[in-house]
């Protein structure tokens, strides 16, 4: 933990130093007078591995109390907003993957259902295309909730949660591997479905693994539900309640924790959710241990979710996972080859040996996209963290004229202040946990 | 698929005009030397979605009467701060004259009937050849009680970029303001802090503007560089 003591050291050559970042010069001096006291700022992060990532907390504390609680982000800014201006609508998905490194399926599936809602085709996506993506993205959350828990969990000295954590977590991201062909940063979603069919042996694999993650995760449960430690530290710390979360604009877990059962699955459904027979999970704690206990029954409701997509690809049999319209649908389909995954060889022969007009159409649609009609629109998801949205706006051009996300984590870390002041120091670190922000998400 | 609208002038009398944003010409971002493409002589106008004549159906009618009522009841009128109404891909969008927005956005916030608890988001858009209206906030408002979205959408001239700042109504505003601040130059009087928050506090310039400019790479061939992305071909 840095310490910025400016004053006890510079005091004694120059008299009274303040340090100031940002503000009204009259306000931080006149602020300064009537304090009349030493303050201590302590800047703790960027590089701290209690802050969830490269974020900078600029506490004000009066001994062990923190009288006043700032949040310092851009450390991971990297302008994936910017540059997904100047790609591809379908390629615009590999960008956004990138974002929120802890749930990429999430920001896939918001971008292509918007992408989805500004062609008007929302409603010729294939069935099987989209429980596909109710499955990984209820795999997903798993993941992602398991990460939350891990940290959560390191952060204030629980080592074995964390090991059972990624442990567990690591089951997730092989099926993720065997279905996506990587663990991150997917791009498996496209505009118009996904980018292909579950792999041969998939539903199987996923249904023997998900004994595996119910043992993990009732391994979490007791490792912490009734921990006294636990317990100790989360109890009543990063207190916000109903009122506090409807100001700040606050979702997801945070807002469950309060007892109010909002869930964009159930009150906006997307992808068929309402189909799905699930509970939301909600505690009437406001605090955070409240919302270790949501994680870990939302948790248990997505591997039911995920048992009932199984059932319904199972039921259905096999079928395209990608839009019947040619002008949008990637002109291609993967396959195995002698040295690997590619385009398959069936599509190869036919552009290159029977069917100029083919060929022509796979260039065009590769090279420079399919066009969508100018507007905008705005499609918020139920992300792990909360409600990640996507504004996008089309000039009518192959590529996003703006694409901007609204990133749970961005949002809900403005309530970091209200959580930690007035609380001690030690309490800052589970409150920022269990909004449990991601820095690629925030700072995009 | 639609290409966007190419001639304004094909719309019929009786609806309002789209708004065209801009008006882009040739092919393949060539701008200087002979097209011998053929597609130079190519002129596509971008053109907004056009202002929607009622009824806009469904809870659009409601909400969109509730709202001037309202305004009304304020003592603000309702013509005046709303400049137009487009439904489009079954989302509403009032555009509204920047110096209403927090009016209406207390009404929003507060009108039973209305009741846009929460704040969902606002992001910038920059249109540089859309005159006097270059540059705009989009604010996303989510009503809970009535499961409903409404979208906000306020202009402001390059040359005077200021829009009264919806902090106090939506306290969580704060950041995504600061965010639209940092990238796109907008600034929201009333603010209480309105300072960088992605970029470092000395950067220069707002890097979402469409005219931010843009490095190139060089790379080692006889010091040839590749150019900056917005000056490479394209199809727009």
């Amino acid at each position: 933990m840095a310490t910025i003591d400016a004053e006890t050291s510079a005091d004694a050559e120059e008299g009274k130093v303040f340090t100031a970042s940002g503000g009204d010069w009259a306000d931080i001096a006149e602020e300064a007078t009537t304090l009349g006291e030493e303050r201590i700022v302590v800047n703790m992060g960027p590089q701290h591995p209690s802050t969830h990532g490269v974020l900078r907390l600029i506490l004000e504390i009066d001994g062990e109390t923190v009288t006043e609680a700032r949040c310092g982000i851009g450390y991971l800014h990297t302008g994936i907003e910017k540059n997904m201006e100047f790609r591809t609508w379908t390629q615009g998905v590999t960008f956004c993957t990138r974002m929120d490194y802890l749930s990429p399926l999430y920001q896939e599936a918001a971008y292509c259902l918007g992408v989805e809602k500004l062609l008007g085709i929302t409603d010729d996506i294939p069935e099987r295309a989209s429980i596909i993506r109710v499955l990984l993205m209820e795999l997903n959350r798993v993941s992602s909730h398991l990460v939350a828990l891990a940290t959560g969990g390191m952060e204030i000295g629980a080592l074995t949660v964390m090991t059972v954590g990624f442990r567990e977590r690591e089951v997730v991201l092989h099926l993720l591997e065997l279905i996506t062909g990587l663990r991150m940063n997917h791009a498996f979603i496209r505009p118009g479905g996904l980018a292909q069919d579950l792999p041969p042996g998939a539903i199987d694999r996923i249904r023997e693994d998900i004994p595996v993650l119910r043992k993990g995760i009732s391994e979490l449960e007791k490792l912490n539900n009734e921990n006294p430690i636990v317990k100790g530290r989360l109890q009543d710390v990063g207190y916000l309640d109903l009122t506090g979360c409807m100001a700040l604009g606050i979702t997801g877990p945070v807002l469950r924790s309060t007892g109010f059962p909002h869930d964009l699955r159930k009150t906006e459904p997307y992808c068929g959710y309402e189909t799905y027979d699930f509970d939301v999970q909600t505690w009437d704690s406001c605090d955070a241990y409240g919302r270790l206990r949501i994680r870990i029954n939302e948790m248990k409701e997505s591997l039911k979710l995920v048992e009932q997509c199984l059932d319904r690809l199972q039921q259905m049999g096999p079928g395209p996972v990608m839009i019947g319209d040619k002008k949008i649908a990637w002109p291609a389909q993967l396959a195995i080859g002698g040295d690997g995954m590619g385009n398959s060889l069936d599509h190869i022969k036919e552009i290159m040996g029977t069917s100029m007009e083919a060929l022509i159409h796979h260039f065009k649609l590769v090279t420079e996209g399919f066009r969508v009609p100018a507007g905008q629109v705005y499609q918020a998801i139920e992300s792990p963290r909360g409600e990640l949205a996507v504004h996008l706006v089309s000039d009518g051009g192959t590529r996003p004229y703006r694409a901007h996300f609204r990133d749970p984590s961005f949002h809900n870390l403005q309530a970091m202040a209200a959580m930690s002041e007035g609380g001690q120091i030690a309490d800052v670190i589970v409150a920022v946990a269990s909004i449990d922000p991601v820095m690629g998400g925030v700072d995009r | 698929m639609t290409d966007g609208i190419d001639d304004p002038a094909e719309l019929s009398v009786n609806t309002p005009a789209a708004e065209v944003v801009t008006t882009r010409h040739g092919m393949f971002g060539n701008r200087d030397s002979g097209d011998t493409s053929g597609f130079g002589g190519l002129t596509r106008s971008v053109a907004l979605p056009a202002p929607t004549p009622r009824p806009y159906g469904g809870w659009f009618d409601s909400v969109a009467d509730v709202l001037a009522e309202a305004l009304r009841n304020q003592n603000t009128d309702p013509d005046a701060a709303i400049e137009s109404v487009v439904v489009d891909r079954g989302e509403i969008t009032f555009h509204i004259r920047r110096e209403y927005i927090r009016a209406v956005a207390q009404v929003l916030r507060d009108e039973p009937d209305l009741r846009f608890e929460m704040f969902s988001g606002v992001s910038g858009v920059h249109y540089p050849d859309a005159k006097g209206r270059e540059l705009r906030a989009v604010y996303h408002l989510t009503s809970i009680t009535h499961t409903r979205r409404v979208r906000l959408e306020v202009a402001a001239p390059d040359a005077d970029r200021h829009i009264p700042s919806i902090v106090p109504v939506y306290p969580s505003a704060d950041w995504h303001e600061r965010e639209t601040w940092d990238f796109f130059g907008l600034i929201f009087d009333g603010h209480p802090a309105l300072t960088r928050i992605q970029m470092p506090d000395d950067w220069p310039g707002h890097p979402q503007r469409k005219d931010y400019p843009l490095g190139g790479i060089p790379v080692e061939y006889k010091g040839a560089t590749i150019p900056p992305p917005d000056t490479r071909r394209s199809y727009n």
